[in-house]
């Protein structure tokens, strides 16, 4: 069933994007600013189509997706350490607290002091920038196992992996589930706007030259491009999000 | 008694951490050499040196206004849309999915067109600072107020208080916490939009100044700039979040032991 808001949002959305076309068509708004939405989508049919566009979008989400990884299954696994060690908890706990609050890009040119120009910098600085968010949200998963499941287990002797793998991990899911949000979101953010900043190739820095080259169709071409993928990828970990959700609702 | 030590204990973490970082920078530049990673000491020197000197003022001052800038008016506008957001309950569910859209966007790819709405400048900055830091504030306002006690105004309206006491003296104090928790991701949220936007077509300011260093080849001046911000941004951070905690214990007891 489609709710009321549902409905709303959609014609105001779809009202936004024909008022921006109507403003650009009737030369409201310059050419030289905003190009009408019909106008990117033709330039991303072409731009989709150029011999050199898919090695960027490759290169892209390759390291989307290897950021992706090791920023979740490494935070995953800090975070169980750290909720089973409460010394090393105690001593990570304000560096974790204040992560967030530092601009990571301030280092961005370290790491390609570090790690050279080409990828690897830029991995690694979306694997930071994403990890810790997982770590964050992987030990308040497991901080709030309420106690009465953990009594039912001691109740049925389970073993300690039966227990972790049983009890603990599905209770902690939604928590964790959200730091995986994150982090994928996270991933696209590192990757691409350390592209746009200091790299020579990935669609990040395919938008930063368009730009510089005052190439507006192939520039709203790219961005629309890159808040697509994203925007689908969220929606599809939302979906998955909700299904678990339910499923939940449903057998409690 | 208690209180000092407990205060000498809130203390002792944070001095290991920093030490554990200072030592694991010492490692790194063991490691990777001159080229890649210059040493602590000799880093925080030269930001001594480099602070004293006036030309490096222009573009503190440059940074420091447009983050100011952006931070009033992510906090301003977000409150007072959050806060409208939150009221009515249609629009905010109109609007939530969007803005979480938004916020879990990459952002930078918005920034050249900022850069041709603003132009080259002050003004982009301060737009692309706002615009990061605005949304979490408008998120945690908007819930701080759908998430209104309804027993507390209807113990405001038997009491008779008029719209400005119900404002005052129950809307107020029931969503500062929450709110003030959004203001702080903000304030984070800003200085990483403000930043960034000075790492892309700028002429001034702290981000220029990285640029300028990464074109140089200057690995002490960027180490020295990267640790400026990161010391601002963590103490920012820290006495924000002791604020933050403080709130939150006074609203509600229980929040304490989360």
């Amino acid at each position: 069933m489609i709710s009321k808001a549902t409905i709303i949002r959609t014609v105001v959305l779809v009202g936004a994007v024909a008022a921006l076309e109507v403003a650009c068509r009737t030369g409201a708004i310059q050419p030289a600013l905003v190009i009408a939405p019909s106008a990117m989508v033709k330039a991303l049919a072409e731009t989709l189509q150029s011999d050199d566009f898919g090695g960027h979008v490759q290169q892209t989400l390759s390291a989307v997706a290897i950021a992706m990884t090791l920023a979740i299954v490494g935070g995953f696994a800090i975070g169980f350490v750290l909720h089973w060690i409460p010394f090393l908890r105690r001593a990570f706990n304000p560096f974790l607290a204040a992560y967030y609050a530092i601009p990571h890009f301030a280092f961005y040119p370290l790491l390609i002091v570090i790690f050279g120009l080409g990828p690897a910098p830029l991995i690694v600085l979306a694997t930071l920038f994403a990890m810790v968010a997982m770590i964050v949200a992987t030990m308040a998963g497991l901080d709030r196992v309420p106690r009465v499941l953990l009594k039912t287990a001691r109740i049925h002797r389970l073993s300690l992996m039966q227990e972790i793998w049983r009890i603990r991990l599905p209770a902690a899911a939604p928590h964790i589930l959200s730091g995986l949000k994150l982090a994928v979101a996270y991933s696209f953010i590192g990757v691409i706007a350390g592209e746009f900043i200091l790299s020579t190739s990935g669609i990040g820095h395919e938008i930063a030259y368009a730009y510089d080259n005052f190439d507006n169709p192939r520039m709203y071409a790219l961005i629309l491009f890159v808040l697509g993928i994203v925007t689908t990828f969220n929606m599809l970990v939302w979906t998955w999000e909700r299904r678990l959700a339910r499923r939940r609702g449903m057998a409690s | 008694m208690t209180l000092s030590l407990r205060s000498l204990r809130s203390l002792r973490d944070p001095i290991l951490v920093a030490i554990g970082l200072v030592t694991l920078w010492q490692v790194l530049h063991q490691i990777a050499g001159d080229s890649a990673v210059t040493a602590p000491a000799p880093t925080l020197a030269h930001l001594w040196e480099m602070v004293g000197q006036a030309r490096f003022l222009p573009h503190l001052r440059e940074t420091g206004l447009a983050f100011l800038q952006a931070l009033a008016i992510s906090c301003i506008g977000g409150v007072l849309v959050g806060v409208v957001l939150g009221g009515h309950r249609l629009t905010g569910e109109v609007a939530e999915p969007i803005l979480v859209g938004l916020y879990s966007v990459p952002k930078i790819t918005l920034y050249p067109v900022i850069l041709l709405l603003f132009g080259l400048g002050m003004p982009a900055k301060v737009a692309f600072g706002a615009l990061h830091g605005i949304i979490p504030v408008v998120l945690f306002t908007m819930n701080a107020v759908r998430n209104v006690n309804r027993t507390y105004l209807r113990a405001g309206r038997a009491m008779r208080l008029t719209p400005a006491q119900t404002a005052w003296h129950i809307l107020v104090p029931a969503t500062l916490p929450e709110i003030f928790s959004g203001l702080r991701i903000g304030f984070s949220l800003t200085l990483l939009g403000t930043m960034l936007g000075e790492l892309f077509a700028s002429q001034r300011g702290l981000g220029f100044l990285l640029m300028t260093a990464i074109d140089l080849h200057d690995v002490k001046t960027i180490l020295a700039i990267a640790v400026l911000i990161s010391a601002f941004a963590v103490l920012a951070n820290a006495a924000l979040l002791a604020i933050d905690r403080r709130l939150h214990r006074g609203a509600t007891p229980e929040a304490e032991k989360t």
